[in-house]
C-alpha cells in the first residue's frame, strides 16, 4: 500500500525521464505483473496475494539489453472493456498512451479464462508479449502447458515464468529488448459477428490508437469512453456510427456481451486444443483443505479469533506496545539518551529559550522524537508486519466473503473488510485505499467509519496500555467504540441515498508469505508513515514551545477548562487533547503521561480515551479524505465527528456517574 | 364455478393461519375483509370453510381448494419477479391480481416453466402440484438458480438472468460462460463456486442470477 509512494515516483519519472520506449503491463488482479515490474525495474511496489493490490499506474525503467525502457505497471483488468475504476485507469494506458509494448501477464492455472483477453489485445493491433505465469503452482497441480505450441498458434512472442521465483525473467527481458513487431491475427469470429464488425469499423474514419475492429467491438458493447472518443474524433459522422451501432445492438437484443463471450471462447478452445493437458485427477493440497477451514463459518470464525489473538493482541498489543515500547521509550530513551542529550544541550546551548525547543517539556526531541520513534514506531511496526503476512497468505479475501452478510448492514461489502482492517494500522493509508470499493456511497460510509470509530494501531497501542492497568475500563472503551462503529455505520447505511452493491470476489489460492517479501512490504510502509509523522511531531512540538513561551498555551488551556469540565475531565487533559489535534495518538500518548503521573481516576481515563479515540483525525488523514472524498465531505465528516466525540463524551462521563461504573 | 377473488383471500388467510402457523383457526377480524361481505357464504356453501362466532375453520375439501390457491399465489410472485422482472411493492400488488388467472390448467403451464420452483420470491414454501411431484419422479430438475444447489453439487452454467449488464460482464470475465462447469463449494456465508481452477465468492444476489443445469 505504497501508493503515496508510487505516485510521488510516477510524477518524477514523468517529469525527468525523456523518450524511451515505453512497456505496458497488463492483465487479470493478482497474476503478478507487479512482481514482474519490480523485477524488471529493480523498483518496488507493494505486491500480495489479493486481487486490486495495486490501483495505480506505476512506473519505472529498466535497462534491457543495451537500451532504457520505461515500464508501467496498471492495476489488474478482467477485460479491455473497463468496469471499475481501477480498470478505466489501466486502459486508459492503452488507449492513451500508446505503449510501443504490451506484455500481457496471465496466470498458467487460468490460461482458458483469461487468453480471452491476449485475443483482444491481439486484435486491437497492440505489439502484445504474453507471458503464462505462475507455472510452479500450475505444474504442481499437474497442469502441461506447451508453451512453443502456443505461440505457435498466437504468432506473438510466448513466455513460461513463475516471476515470483524469478523464473522465466531473463527471458522476458530478452523478449522485450527483442522484439520484432510482427504479429499476425490468427483467429475470426463468425460471419455474422464478423459482418457487424466490419459494419461499424468501416464507419470509423479518424485516427486512433486501438485498431478499429477493437474499437468497433467495444461500441457494440457500449463503451461510454469509447463512445465519447468516437464521438470527438468522428464529429460529422458520430451520429451515423451511433444510430448503426444501437441497430446491431437491437437485432442481437440484450445477448451482445454473451454471444461475443461465447465466440471467444470458442476461439480459445480451438486454440488450446492440445495446448493443455489437464491432469486425471485435481490435487487436493494441503492449501486448498486450509482454506476450506477458513471460509467455513465453523471453523472460520474460530480462526479468525485465533489470527486476531496472536497477531493483534499478543504481537502487535503485548509484544510491539509493551515489550518493544518498553524496552525503546523506558530503557533508552527515558533512562539513557533524554539525560544524555538534555544534560548535552546544558553544557553546549546557553539559551534557555532554545533549549527548551529542543529538549524542554515539549522539546523536539525529548517528546517529538521520544513519541514517534519510542511510541509509535514499534507499534506500527509490528502492526505492518502481520498486516503484510495477511495480505500475503491470501487471507483477506476469505475474511471478506465471511463478513460480507454483517458488513452489508452497514452499508459496505465485505471488500470493505480490507481498508477497514488495514485502518486498525494506520487510518491515513487506509482512507486512500478505499478507492478500490466499488461505488462512491461504499467509499463515504467507509471513510467515516474510519475517521470516528477505528482507532490506529499507534492509538490503539497507546490506548491498551493505558487502560490495561484499569479493570473493566478497556471493556467500557471497547464496548463503546464497537457499539457507535454498529450504529453509526448502520445509520449511515439507511441515510446515504444508494445501494449497496453486490460482493464479488476471486479467492486466490492461500501461500506461504514469503520472507523477503514481507520485509520490503513492511519497510516501504515503515518508511512512509515515518516520513509521514515525524515531521507533524516535530511540527506539534515547536508549536507547543511556541504557545509556551509566549503564554499564548496556558489561556488556550484555561479557555479549554470549561469543555474539558463538561464532560468531567482534570483541565491538564487539555494538553492531551491540543497533541491529539495533530495526531490522535499523540494525544493519547499525552494521557498515557498523565496517567503516569496519577492525575486521572479510571472513569477520567476512559472518558478521555474514548472522546480521543472518536475525535479530529490526524491532520494527515483529513488532508487524505480531503484529496480522495472532495472538500464538502471532508468537511462534513470532520464537523460530524467533532461534534459526536465531544457528545459521546459528555454522555458516556453522566453515564458512568449515574451508574457508577468505575467508580 | 370459479371463486371470487375475495374468497380466494380468505382461503389463503386460513392456510397460512392453519398450515404455516399452525394455529386451528383463523380470527375473522385479521382477514381484512368484513365479516358480512357474501365471500363467507360463498365459501360455506361450497363445504369449504365453517364460520363459527368470529373464527374460520376448514372443512377438508377447503384445505384442497386453499392449497391449490396458496400455490397460484406464490407462483404469480414466482412469474412476476423471475420472468416479468416487477420487483418490490408493484411486484406483490399484481401477483395479487394475476393470481386469480391461474387456474384451470395455466397453472400447471407456468409452474412448468419456472421449472417447479420451491419457493416464493419471500422464501415461503409453494406447495408441490401435480406437475411437480411428476417432474420429480422423472428426475428432471432442469435449469435451477445456482442457490438451488447444494454445497459441492457440480453443473454446467445455463445462462445469466441479469438486467444489469455490468454485472454480466463482470460475471462474465470470472468465467461463468453458458457451458463452463461449475463446482458449488459452499453456500453460507456466502456463496463459493469454482470454474476451472479459480475459485470466488459472491453474494446470494448473484447467485440468484447464475442459472445451472445439473
Amino acid at each position: 500500500m505504497a501508493w503515496f509512494k508510487k505516485r510521488q515516483r510516477s510524477e518524477d519519472e514523468s517529469r525527468g525521464v525523456p523518450a524511451h520506449r515505453k512497456v505496458a503491463l497488463v492483465g487479470n488482479p493478482n497474476v503478478g505483473k507487479s512482481v514482474l515490474f519490480n523485477a524488471l525495474t529493480g523498483a518496488y511496489v507493494t505486491v500480495s496475494n489479493y486481487p486490486g493490490t495495486s490501483v495505480e499506474v506505476s512506473r519505472g525503467s529498466a535497462l534491457l539489453g543495451e537500451e532504457t525502457f520505461e515500464i508501467c505497471d496498471t492495476p489488474g483488468m478482467y477485460a479491455l472493456l473497463p468496469i471499475t475504476e481501477e480498470e478505466r485507469v489501466a486502459r486508459e494506458i492503452l488507449l492513451v498512451e500508446a505503449p510501443d509494448l504490451v506484455v500481457h501477464v496471465l496466470d498458467a492455472r487460468n490460461l482458458e479464462r483469461m487468453l480471452a483477453m491476449t485475443l483482444q489485445l491481439i486484435e486491437a493491433d497492440l505489439p502484445v508479449i504474453l507471458v503464462v505465469n505462475i507455472m510452479d503452482e500450475a505444474e504442481r497441480m499437474g497442469l502441461a502447458i506447451d508453451i512453443p505450441l502456443l505461440r505457435e498458434r498466437l504468432g506473438i512472442p510466448v513466455i513460461g515464468a513463475a516471476t515470483a521465483r524469478k523464473r522465466g525473467v531473463t527471458e522476458i527481458r530478452e523478449a522485450i529488448s527483442g522484439y520484432d513487431g510482427v504479429h499476425q491475427t490468427p483467429f475470426r469470429y463468425g460471419r455474422r459477428m464478423e459482418q457487424d464488425i466490419a459494419a461499424v469499423a468501416g464507419e470509423l474514419k479518424g485516427e486512433y490508437r486501438l485498431s478499429a475492429k477493437s474499437l468497433a467491438l467495444l461500441l457494440l458493447q457500449r463503451d461510454e469512453e469509447v463512445e465519447l472518443l468516437v464521438r470527438t474524433t468522428e464529429g460529422e459522422g458520430a451520429s451515423r456510427i451511433e444510430a448503426l451501432v444501437k441497430e446491431k445492438i437491437f437485432q442481437r437484443r440484450e445477448s451482445f456481451h454473451l454471444d461475443l463471450s461465447l465466440e471467444r471462447k470458442e476461439i480459445v478452445h480451438d486454440l488450446l486444443d492440445g495446448v493443455i493437458r489437464l491432469p486425471d485427477k485435481r490435487r487436493e493440497t494441503f492449501a486448498s483443505r486450509l482454506s476450506r477451514l477458513t471460509v467455513r463459518p465453523l471453523t472460520g470464525v474460530p480462526i479468525l479469533f485465533v489470527v486476531l489473538y496472536f497477531g493483534l493482541y499478543q504481537f502487535v498489543g503485548k509484544f510491539g506496545a509493551g515489550t518493544l515500547v518498553d524496552l525503546i521509550e523506558s530503557q533508552l530513551f527515558v533512562a539513557r539518551f533524554n539525560p544524555w542529550i538534555i544534560d548535552l544541550s546544558r553544557r553546549t546551548i546557553p539559551w534557555e529559550v532554545i533549549r527548551e525547543l529542543f529538549v524542554g517539556e515539549y522539546g523536539v526531541i525529548t517528546l517529538g522524537v521520544r513519541y514517534a520513534v519510542g511510541i509509535i514506531l514499534p507499534i506500527v511496526a509490528t502492526f505492518f508486519i502481520f498486516f503484510s503476512l495477511l495480505e500475503d497468505s491470501g487471507y483477506f479475501p476469505r475474511l471478506a466473503l465471511l463478513v460480507d452478510r454483517l458488513f452489508k448492514r452497514i452499508g459496505l461489502t465485505g471488500r470493505a473488510v480490507i481498508p477497514i482492517v488495514l485502518g486498525f494500522g494506520c487510518d491515513t493509508m487506509a482512507t486512500m485505499v478505499t478507492r478500490t470499493l466499488e461505488t462512491v456511497r461504499e467509499r463515504i460510509i467507509a471513510t467515516l467509519l474510519l475517521a470516528l470509530a477505528i482507532p490506529c494501531s499507534a492509538q490503539l497501542g497507546v490506548i491498551l496500555a493505558l487502560l490495561s492497568k484499569t479493570p473493566g475500563a478497556l471493556l467500557v472503551w471497547s464496548v463503546c467504540l464497537l457499539l457507535i462503529f454498529i450504529v453509526i455505520g448502520f445509520l449511515a447505511a439507511r441515510l446515504i441515498p444508494g445501494e449497496t452493491p453486490l460482493f464479488y470476489m476471486e479467492l486466490p489460492p492461500l501461500r506461504l508469505p514469503q520472507f523477503r517479501n514481507v520485509l520490503t512490504k513492511t519497510y516501504t510502509r515503515m518508511q512512509w508513515y515515518f516520513m509521514e509523522i515525524l515531521p507533524l511531531f516535530i511540527l506539534a512540538s515547536v508549536l507547543l514551545w511556541l504557545g509556551k513561551i509566549t503564554g499564548f498555551f496556558e489561556k488556550l488551556i484555561t479557555w479549554m477548562t470549561p469543555v474539558m469540565a463538561s464532560i468531567g475531565l482534570p483541565k491538564e487533559t487539555a494538553v492531551a487533547f491540543i497533541f491529539g489535534f495533530f495526531r490522535r495518538d499523540y494525544g493519547a500518548a499525552g494521557l498515557y503521561d498523565l496517567q503516569a503521573k496519577g492525575l486521572m481516576t479510571p472513569r477520567q481515563l476512559v472518558v478521555a480515551a474514548v472522546t480521543l479515540t472518536l475525535f479530529i483525525p490526524c491532520i494527515a488523514q483529513f488532508l487524505i479524505m480531503k484529496k480522495e472524498r472532495g472538500m464538502g465531505v471532508a468537511v462534513s465528516i470532520g464537523v460530524f465527528v467533532s461534534l459526536f466525540a465531544y457528545g459521546s463524551g459528555w454522555f458516556l462521563n453522566r453515564l458512568l456517574l449515574v451508574t457508577g461504573i468505575l467508580a | 364455478m370459479k371463486l371470487s377473488e375475495k374468497a380466494e383471500e380468505i382461503l389463503e388467510a386460513l392456510w397460512i393461519a392453519v398450515e404455516e402457523k399452525g394455529r386451528g383457526y383463523l380470527d375473522i377480524d385479521s382477514v381484512g375483509i368484513a365479516a358480512d361481505d357474501p365471500a363467507y357464504a360463498e365459501l360455506t356453501e361450497r363445504a369449504f370453510i365453517e364460520v363459527k362466532s368470529g373464527s374460520v375453520y376448514f372443512r377438508p375439501e377447503g384445505k384442497v381448494e386453499g392449497r391449490q390457491t396458496i400455490r397460484r399465489h406464490r407462483l404469480a410472485e414466482r412469474l412476476m419477479m423471475d420472468v416479468l422482472d416487477i420487483r418490490g411493492e408493484d411486484g406483490d400488488r399484481k401477483a395479487c391480481q394475476f393470481e386469480h388467472l391461474l387456474n384451470e390448467g395455466v397453472d400447471t403451464k407456468v409452474c412448468t416453466m419456472l421449472n417447479h420452483p420451491r419457493t416464493c420470491p419471500h422464501g415461503k414454501e409453494i406447495p408441490k402440484g401435480e406437475c411437480c411431484i411428476e417432474a420429480e419422479r422423472q428426475g428432471d430438475m432442469g435449469v435451477v438458480p445456482l442457490t438451488e444447489l447444494k454445497s459441492n453439487q457440480e453443473g454446467e452454467i445455463a445462462y445469466i438472468q441479469t438486467g444489469d449488464s455490468k454485472k454480466m460482464q463482470k460475471l462474465m470475465a470470472m468465467g461463468v460462460l453458458p457451458g463452463n462447469r461449475i463446482l458449488l463449494l459452499q453456500t453460507f456465508p456466502s456463496y463459493i463456486f469454482r470454474v476451472g481452477f479459480s475459485e470466488f465468492a459472491i453474494d446470494t444476489q448473484m447467485a440468484r442470477e447464475i442459472f445451472v443445469r445439473r
